[in-house]
């Protein structure tokens, strides 16, 4: 509660505020975490690091009273915390913002932050005094939102701040956000950071869930690492770098994939004056131009919903360009389906892994082929071959390093990195000449992002094109040939990859910058 | 308590889950007896010797239970597609009518023909049925829960108009049924002096078959990566209106062949009676089977047991034999609920 907010003491050492000693959770033969200890302050912000798989959320869902841990015990405030109970977690000061988040999408913001907090049997309500203190704490903490709208009606940066606000509004000390940043973009993730270092200025701590060092480095006091369950460093973040947390994290020393110099090939794909018109008749795509090489990664830059949707979807088989020229390995693209794309050789990794790249409920053998069930290798005679599909399986979980998975798995059961090893597994084992990455490394840990990033590499020698869609910038400017920006369904002139900087394409993907069209191309229609 | 989500599901257990629930029914409903007035272990005891007490109990179980295992694969392979096929009555008739249509002398063959043939037309016509919302369903988004329930009505209605009207056996004595079934086209029966026919046979031929086809098939494949997730399934290409609609012809096409099964076996002609309730029971059997071909056989053998054991208990024990609903019902639930244990490890702090 707001009232109850009191500054940190000046001048004193700040105090333990939570205190997890020999935390230890099995799931069946995994051990999640291994006799973790650790210990919060008031005031400060500590990141919790490490790849995926290595702990972390199990640990703070321990925290929560989600989870009981099997050894180990939790002391919130110097009272002991009772296991498995969220309610007690809640009553003891902690909130938690969880990376899906757990708003009713039909119901107002006030009601989503009010929601289990009144009793249910109370005949009035008093809306007014919990409007007033949501208004509130929105003010002091930079947490602007209208408590009427509707929740299904809002972004998810502001989704984000109702979480935040639920858990306040809760009278939370401690507040846990797990992979806080996974959805924002650059500016949203700027405003969160602020708001998380207003909060521990006033006392408050905060325990930041992420696997990425450069947000780690930027916004907390202290870190500590999780790799397979175990605490393997936690130091301040003064005496960390981000080589050595990296390795940390990873536990042995990261070196990026090496890029091979290698001459464009052939035009494989080329738009001119493409143009998607939305639902609303607002353009989509605006008059785009492009030439994708064979041997080569155009790295698309740009905020989500800058028109990516779009380019995506034309790539991916799902529609047809509005206006314009759309012509793919020397063939005009008259007619689309996915399947369709499929035949002329395009391989589509698509945004969202779990909505579209595999049916989880499926086991990994069979997600691998999902897009060659009909292939003589796989089907005869209407039939599935299973033995060849087993063995299929088996050589590319090999080969893509599918960690954590034989071919019976479920796929729902892998992580994010692993499930994305599935698709790029099943995409590129198809031999693709033109290749449509949207967002791959999205949510993924160093390691896997390399993963990721090695097999691209070796698309590209092969002779693919490779279009990148990618919010983040340091990775466009590692991996890609050429980089363009999406602003507003407008597309940058490309530009190699070594006369790119980050302030110019950061000001490209906010609107600002040379969008003039690259017509010095050949091949036009129209 | 707690539950936690177990890594690995073994077998023994997924199989002792239902049994279990199944047990913890009949001792539910232990309460309901002894409220009737009646001691339960003498009831219980007739209701099994009702269901497997003899030989003309078990035949007769059986012969009830053909038909749902019928109406239990066509909920099964519709619901594992998400396709909400509620129509599976409606099409049982209409499987009916075309076997009567064809088998009451419109064609002759020899019996090892003439059973097929029958057994064909009564599938395309309760497939047809089930196409018509499955089309309305991916082209224009008509919920199919709603259109395939109401088409019940229409077909029973028009079965109704036929057996009062222009198919009225003369022969019937006044009663509204149509003409026999011709001599060739009976399904053989089993056991000598038993009711139970080929059509079991039948019934259990099929589930083996739609087993295998959904394990093993590519169309089957496409069915399961549709029914799990349509939008990724599409994404990659897969043909997700080709693979509803095959599912409708097979669902619908297993719940005409409940029709023919019972206007070819049990009765031999085609009446408004010809089934209690079979298409939605179907339902129930589907999911007290976990969607699983084979477990409908099993479950499909329990409800016709409940529901004969039932009659039986009633005339020895005068209770009413509702009560076989109760317990179907009870066991209906308290199977779905014991999914959550197979799923889930309980833990005692």
């Amino acid at each position: 509660m707001p009232e109850a907010i009191e500054p940190a003491p000046a001048g004193t050492a700040p105090r333990t505020v939570l205190r997890l000693a020999g935390i230890t959770k099995r799931f069946g033969g995994l051990t999640a975490n291994d006799a973790v200890s650790l210990e919060l302050r008031g005031g400060e912000i500590l990141a919790l690091l490490g790849e995926n798989g290595a702990g972390k959320t199990t640990l703070m869902s321990i925290l929560f009273g989600h989870y009981v841990a099997d050894a180990g015990s939790i002391e919130a405030f110097g009272r002991r915390l009772p296991a498995g109970s969220p309610r007690a977690a809640i009553a003891a000061g902690i909130g938690m913002v969880h990376q899906h988040f757990t708003l009713g999408e039909n119901l107002s913001v006030l009601d989503n932050i009010v929601l289990g907090t009144e009793p249910l049997w109370a005949p009035v309500q008093n809306r007014a005094k919990a409007r007033k203190k949501v208004a509130e704490l929105a003010e002091h903490f930079g947490l602007a939102v209208d408590p009427r709208r509707l929740v299904r009606d809002l972004s998810v940066g502001e989704r984000q701040r109702i979480e935040i606000l639920k858990a306040l509004y809760r009278g939370a000390r401690i507040l846990v956000l797990d992979e806080p940043t996974a959805v924002l973009a650059p500016k949203e993730v700027e405003a969160l950071f602020a708001t998380l270092k207003a909060m521990v200025a006033e006392g408050l701590s905060v325990i930041f869930i992420s696997h990425k060092l450069n947000e780690v480095m930027a916004v907390a006091d202290r870190v500590a690492v999780l790799r397979q369950g175990k605490l393997v460093a936690e130091l301040p973040i003064a005496e960390a770098d981000r080589h050595s947390l990296a390795q940390a994290m990873v536990g042995r020393p990261v070196t990026p994939p090496a890029r091979d110099a290698l001459a464009p090939g052939e035009v494989v794909m080329q738009m001119a004056g493409v143009s998607v018109h939305g639902a609303e008749g607002r353009p989509l795509l605006d008059e785009l131009h492009l030439l994708l090489y064979g041997r080569e990664i155009l790295g698309i830059a740009g905020v989500s919903g800058n028109g990516q949707g779009a380019l995506a979807a034309l790539l991916s088989g799902q529609r047809l360009p509005d206006d314009g020229y759309f012509e793919l390995l020397g063939e005009t693209v008259a007619k689309t389906s996915p399947a369709a794309m499929q035949r002329r050789g395009v391989g589509r990794v698509p945004e969202d892994r779990h909505a579209l790249g595999v049916i989880g409920d499926l086991p990994v053998e069979e997600n691998l082929i999902l897009e060659a069930s009909g292939d003589p290798r796989f089907c005869r005679f209407g039939l599935l071959r299973g033995g060849a599909i087993r063995r299929h399986a088996r050589a590319l979980i090999e080969r893509f390093d599918i960690r954590g998975a034989d071919p019976t798995t479920r796929t729902r059961a892998l992580s994010g990195g692993n499930m994305q090893k599935v698709i790029l597994a099943r995409v590129l084992s198809a031999g693709p000449r033109v290749i449509l990455a949207n967002q791959p490394t999205r949510g993924l840990d160093v390691g896997a992002a390399a993963k990721v990033q090695e097999f691209l590499y070796a698309a590209r020698a092969a002779g693919a094109g490779i279009v990148l869609l990618s919010e983040d910038l340091e990775e466009l400017l590692q991996v890609c040939d050429r980089i363009a920006v999406l602003y507003r369904g407008r597309l940058s002139p490309p530009v190699p990859a070594e006369e790119a900087d980050l302030a110019t394409l950061g000001l490209l993907m906010s609107g600002q910058g040379a969008f003039e069209d690259d017509r010095r191309r050949p091949g036009h229609a129209a | 308590m707690r539950l936690e989500p177990r890594a690995h599901i073994p077998l023994w257990l997924s199989l002792a889950a239902p049994v279990a629930a199944v047990a913890l029914a009949f001792a539910c409903c232990a309460l309901l007896i002894v409220w009737a007035g009646a001691p339960v272990v003498a009831a219980y005891e007739a209701l099994l010797r009702g269901a497997f007490g003899s030989v003309f109990a078990v035949t007769e179980t059986l012969t009830r239970a053909a038909p749902l295992i019928f109406t239990g694969l066509a909920a099964a392979v519709a619901f594992r597609a998400k396709l909400w096929n509620i129509g599976a009555e409606g099409q049982l008739y209409a499987g009916a009518l075309a076997a009567t249509w064809i088998g009451t002398g419109m064609v002759t063959l020899p019996p090892l023909l003439m059973v097929p043939l029958l057994f064909l037309a009564g599938a395309l016509a309760g497939g047809l049925l089930l196409l018509v919302p499955a089309i309305l369903k991916l082209k224009l988004r008509v919920d199919e829960v709603v259109t395939t329930l109401l088409l019940n009505f229409i077909v029973i209605l028009f079965v109704n108009y036929l057996v009062f009207g222009p198919w009225k056996d003369p022969l019937s004595m006044g009663w509204p049924q149509a003409a026999p079934i011709i001599e060739e086209g009976i399904l053989d029966p089993l056991v000598p002096r038993m009711r139970l026919h080929a059509g079991f046979l039948w019934a259990v031929g099929l589930a083996v078959f739609t087993w295998a086809f959904i394990r093993f098939s590519r169309w089957g494949f496409q069915i399961r990566a549709v029914g799990h997730n349509p939008e990724a399934a599409a994404f990659a290409g897969l043909p997700v209106g080709a693979t509803v609609l095959r599912t409708a012809l097979l669902s619908g096409g297993l719940a005409g062949m409940a029709g023919v099964c019972e206007v070819a076996g049990a009765k031999g002609y085609l009446t408004l009676d010809i089934s209690p309730g079979f298409g939605y029971t179907g339902i129930a059997v589907a999911m007290l089977a976990g969607l699983h071909p084979l477990g409908v056989v099993a479950a499909a053998i329990f409800v016709a047991a409940i529901y004969n054991g039932a009659d039986a208990m009633s005339r020895a024990m005068s209770i009413s034999n509702y009560l076989a609903d109760v317990l179907t019902a009870t066991a209906l639930l308290l199977v779905l609920a014991s999914v959550l244990f197979v799923r889930f490890r309980p833990r005692l702090r």
